[in-house]
């Protein structure tokens, strides 16, 4: 194991975050706010309570879930496609490193901003509305597990794509449309039956349900079921990284 | 001089069908300084590539100090430096930083007294702090020999490292070259530029359309393939050459003034005695006789050429 190497290239992607810290940390931060006011202010006192619990509290795990997706997805993604769009990429394929430690750094570093911005959000909620955590313990490993494997999706997206264009389309036509379907402002019950059945299908539904319980102890789905889907969701990630590094897929011509 | 890289039959055909490198077999001494000379587009990137695990090959295999450079890709690669044609840089981190992540990227620890030394032999020591993005040309290819330096590797591959680079810092680059050669460490450059193989490799190997013509001891291939020229000025102008003097297949140049005579000059007859007895006697009247060696430029131009008519 190249432990150096994981180090410095950890190192070097918080770095690059704390370089760009009012990008990298300030606007995630600054556009949950605003969700926040209108979504959970000016919309959420018209709307009667969820499950017992203020609408502005009850979409703050919401909220962050889509702040940690959309951020995991970004960073990692634009983490390792910048290299491979400059070319310096050359330098950790002639390394004698693996996959596993190309993964560790990238991933690992993603998965920490997103991790610092979620925490960040939750501090800035508890500033607009009261919040409490049932579970400390799951809520914070649901946190860590959405920012590892959504980093891990980013990644496979840095790798696959070939233009930045094409580093947006997936985040766009189908990161977003998830998130939004995956009942951050809503319960799924709330929903026409048919549309309850398509939800079961939308992996964020089960991470938003497990870290909306870690909270409030409400849920759509069981938050066993919620836990072990978001580690196969990990696991079928991690494979596929595994299978591009194993065949060189678009990095090794 | 046991070899130290060792390939064979190393075959490449990218994606689209194209064969880039065709059945190359090559042994690289240890501490050698070897030069690959050949056409844009011959396959001396693509060779480069594959020994250093960024282009797969499609068949053969090749070995670093007796590893496969596959198999046991951690120990093959650790030994290897490689600076790349392209200006590939981060721009916007800094000297010291870039170099600092290159050699733990290469799994090494930090070194801070080694990376200043090396920083200082090539004059970047002054710009450690500067973004590369600040930096010239010259400055950014040096910064690449650095990063490719900074895990302190027993071999060092070189593409075109002097492109674009004016005439001193080439100059400082054969320098720098031949102190590392004295550290014992193998040196692979590829260069378009015939005088800088004849400078400062010790072997020279010609790659031509995905084929490795040749590859010798500099002065060997001088030797093997040089040929020498004899040039007669001649007082007068003439407009054919006199008959008594076919046998030597001179050439008429310098509109009737000149006689050029083309040897081995490794033979044991080179027949420059006869001719000029011959001349002489047919005669003409000699006014200056000079004489030259055939350059590496000329073998290699010689070689590309024939090897292209002889696949067309
Ligand atoms: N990624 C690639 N996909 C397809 N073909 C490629 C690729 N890279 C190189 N080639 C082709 O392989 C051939 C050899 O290229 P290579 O870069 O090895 O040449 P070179 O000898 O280094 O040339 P130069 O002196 O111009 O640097 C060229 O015809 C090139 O077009
Ligand atoms: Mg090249």
């Amino acid at each position: 194991m190249n432990t150096q190497a994981v180090k410095v290239i950890y190192k070097y992607e918080m770095l690059r975050a704390w370089n760009t810290i009012l990008q990298s940390f300030a606007s995630p931060v600054i556009s949950t706010i605003l969700y926040f006011v209108v979504f959970g202010s000016a919309i959420g006192s018209r709307i009667e309570s969820v499950e017992g619990i203020s609408y502005g509290a009850f979409i703050v795990p919401g909220l962050i879930m889509l702040a940690l997706l959309t951020q995991s997805v970004s960073n990692a993604s634009f983490g390792i496609y910048f290299p491979r769009f400059t070319g310096t990429m050359y330098e950790t394929l002639s390394a004698p490193i693996s996959f596993i430690e190309i993964v560790l750094g990238y991933v690992g570093a993603a998965a920490t901003k997103s991790f610092i911005i979620g925490l960040i959000i939750l501090v800035t909620a508890g500033f607009f509305v009261e919040l409490k955590i049932a579970h400390p313990i799951w809520m914070l490993s649901f946190l860590i597990l959405t920012c590892i494997s959504f980093s891990l999706l980013g990644f496979i997206i840095g790798l696959w794509a070939e233009s930045f264009e094409q580093l947006q389309l997936i985040p766009l036509l189908v990161i977003t449309p998830l998130v939004f379907l995956g009942g951050s402002f809503y319960t799924i019950d709330m929903l026409p039956p048919a549309w309850q059945t398509v939800s079961l299908f939308n992996p964020v539904v089960y991470l938003v349900s497990g870290f909306r319980w870690s909270f409030y102890e409400v849920s759509d789905v069981s938050v066993e079921l919620s836990l072990l889907m978001v580690l196969l969701f990990s696991v079928i990630c991690l494979s596929i990284v595994w299978w591009m590094f194993k065949t060189g897929y678009r990095l090794k011509r | 001089m046991s070899s130290i890289i060792s390939v064979s039959n190393l075959s490449k055909v990218y994606d689209g069908g194209f064969r880039a490198l065709n059945d190359i077999s090559l042994d690289i001494k240890s501490g050698e300084i070897l030069a690959l000379l050949g056409p844009n587009g011959a396959g001396k990137t693509t060779l480069i590539s594959v020994i250093c695990g960024i282009v797969n090959a499609s068949a053969g295999s090749v070995t670093v100090d007796g590893y496969d450079i596959v198999k046991d890709y951690r120990i093959t690669r650790s030994m290897i430096g490689l600076v790349p044609q392209e200006l590939t840089l981060s721009m916007f981190v800094s000297v010291w930083d870039t170099i600092c992540f290159s050699r733990g990227l290469f799994g090494k620890k930090p070194n801070p007294l080694y990376l200043e030394q090396l920083l200082k032999d090539l004059s970047l020591w002054d710009k450690k702090d500067n973004d590369i993005l600040t930096l010239s040309g010259g400055m950014k290819r040096r910064v690449l020999i650095a990063k490719a330096l900074s895990h302190e590797p027993s071999i060092l591959f070189l593409d075109e490292p002097t492109a674009g680079v004016d005439v001193e810092l080439r100059k400082d680059m054969w320098v720098l070259v031949e102190k590392l050669r004295q550290t014992g460490v193998t040196i692979i450059l590829t260069t378009h530029y015939i005088e800088e193989a004849e400078e400062i490799a010790d072997r020279v190997g010609v790659i031509n359309e995905g084929e490795l013509i040749v590859v010798d001891d500099k002065e060997a291939l001088k030797h093997k393939l040089g040929k020498r020229q004899m040039m007669i000025e001649l007082e007068q102008t003439i407009e054919s050459i006199p008959e008594s003097l076919w046998t030597w297949s001179l050439e008429l140049s310098g509109n009737g003034s000149r006689l050029t005579y083309t040897y081995d000059s490794y033979s044991e007859h080179t027949g420059i005695a006869e001719l000029l007895r011959a001349v002489d006697k047919s005669g003409l009247l000699l006014k200056d006789v000079n004489t030259s060696q055939s350059s590496l430029e000329d073998i290699f131009i010689g070689l590309v050429k024939v090897n292209n008519e002889g696949s067309a």
